[in-house]
């Protein structure tokens, strides 16, 4: 039976009626038009699904979506916080020519963020531990990898700039 | 492919849960989900009710204790166990194993719980928590009790759970002064994929001499699986690299290996002795730190 829930994504809140084996990620591209989510592998190994919930990235392939009531939820469409400039993890990526196809763009943003909230300042090594559950099928990983680092860097300039 | 459709229910206390699993007795628990939900997309498991634990308040606790030890809830998320302060610095093998399970995604939704009770022979948390003897905690509609883990897997998916029963906690003791812990897995995509053999052990020596240990083998037989001949090699002896590997020799006998889509078991049983051998004595140096 389908239960009217409540979503709080990317800041809005939308209400919607679900069945409890809907995912987010159904959700989210078919009853909220979100379509920066992507879906892939359906299993969490590709992370193309991959949104922000509480501060987190996790897979919407495998979260349903009733038990997101309550929750912040961000995708890729509510990562510039303007809306009209690119957050710098999106910014670097264009830049770094980090985005073939795009598919896989989405999710490697998020997860990427999810490091940088974490780590300001990662190595090599910790970008490419982060990104393992993301896979690129264009392959065009030394770029993301690349773009995430000049992204910390971007962001930790900023925040120190608005502490001092 | 979309999920089959089931009934959802999120109880709040541990005793509703209970309840519902009595009333409703083709009902299926669920943590993260990261194992169930795979199960119902690509393998056809169908199930009708799910009981989610995630709503019971205080279930997601992680406490330590200087004399208890360390606890862990039944919806604690493996990426908090891996970056939990008091696991880091007395339990860094827990929090290895949480670290090395799956990718990011999954850590931030998945259990070491729901690890051990989805009872993979390869269930990465499982090996250490074995070597440290752990024991779990159980809630069911006849009252708690307790279970040492190594008799809590009895096959592959089978655990000594019994109708409407679920795991509450698993709890860790204190190590003993000088000992040491270490725990090595391979597998053909690093930590992404599940381990297609692992060893654990504990270590705890007195001068140099081997006090005790307890080793176990993870992804060679139908459980992760006790090597006691092998401990048997060095209990009670200095622990010279000569007597590690013949405990590494002893151990890949002990081992049951079978051939699989991770590894062959010629590859196993010789990756055991490698690794029991690693293992000891990475061990033997932590605990004599
Ligand atoms: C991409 C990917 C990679 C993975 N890599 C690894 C890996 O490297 N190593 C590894 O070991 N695993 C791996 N896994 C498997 C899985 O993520 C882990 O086993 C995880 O810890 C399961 O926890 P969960 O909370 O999601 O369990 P769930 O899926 O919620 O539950 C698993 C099983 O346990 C039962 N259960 C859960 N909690 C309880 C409880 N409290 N009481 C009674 N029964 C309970 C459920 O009914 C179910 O049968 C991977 C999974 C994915 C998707
Ligand atoms: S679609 Fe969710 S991880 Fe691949
Ligand atoms: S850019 Fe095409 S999949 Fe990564």
């Amino acid at each position: 039976m389908k239960q009217i829930i409540e979503l709080n994504v990317n800041g809005e809140s939308y209400t919607v009626a679900v069945n409890p084996w809907q995912t987010l990620n159904e959700v989210l591209r078919e009853e909220i038009n979100l379509t920066g989510v992507k879906l892939g592998c359906g299993s969490g190994d590709c992370g193309a699904c991959t949104v922000m919930v509480d501060g987190r990235a996790v897979s919407s392939c495998l979260s349903l979506a009733v038990e997101m009531v309550g929750k912040e939820i961000m995708t890729v469409e509510g990562m510039a916080p303007s809306g009209e400039e690119l957050h710098p993890i999106q910014e670097s990526f264009v830049k770094k020519g980090a985005i073939q196809c795009g598919f896989c763009t989405p999710g490697m943003e998020l997860t990427a963020l999810n490091l940088l909230n974490n780590n300001p300042s990662p190595t090599y090594n910790e970008i490419r531990e982060a990104l393992a559950g993301n896979l690129c099928r264009c392959t065009g990983y030394k770029k993301i990898i690349e773009a995430v680092g000049a992204a910390g860097q971007k962001m930790k300039e900023a925040s120190e700039r608005k502490t001092s | 492919m979309r999920l089959s459709h089931f009934d959802y229910y999120a109880p709040t206390t541990v005793a509703d849960a209970i309840s519902l699993l009595q009333s409703k007795p083709d009902a299926h628990v669920m943590a993260g989900g990261t194992d169930l939900l795979i199960k119902m997309r690509h393998a056809g498991l169908k199930l009708k009710t799910i009981i989610s634990l995630k709503s019971i308040s205080g279930l997601n606790t992680i406490a330590f204790d200087e004399t208890k030890g360390l606890t862990i809830g039944a919806t604690a998320l493996l990426a908090d166990v891996a970056i939990h302060p008091d696991i880091l610095k007395y339990y860094p093998t827990v929090a290895q194993a949480a670290r090395g399970t799956a990718n990011v995604q999954v850590r931030n939704m998945g259990t070491v719980i729901g690890n051990l009770c989805n009872a993979s022979p390869a269930a990465d948390n499982a090996p250490t928590l074995l070597a440290m003897g752990a024991e779990v905690h159980i809630q069911g509609p006849s009252g708690k009790r307790t279970v040492p883990l190594d008799q809590f897997f009895k096959g592959p998916g089978m655990t000594a759970l019994e109708p409407a029963e679920i795991v509450t906690a698993v709890h860790v003791p204190r190590l003993t002064p000088h000992s040491g812990t270490a725990y090595i897995s391979l597998s053909a995509r690093g930590q992404l994929d599940c381990s297609a053999v692992g060893v654990a052990t504990m270590v705890t020596l007195k001068e140099k001499v081997c006090e005790d240990t307890r080793i176990f083998v993870g992804a060679c037989g139908p459980t992760p699986i006790r090597v006691p001949k092998a401990e048997t090699i060095v209990r009670g002896k200095e622990l010279t690299d000569d007597l590690i590997d013949q405990a590494g020799v002893q151990a890949s006998a002990e081992a049951t290996p079978i051939t699989d889509v991770r590894a062959s078991a010629d590859y196993r049983e010789k990756m055991v002795a490698v690794l029991t051998r690693r293992v000891l004595s990475q061990a033997r140096k932590r605990a004599s730190e």
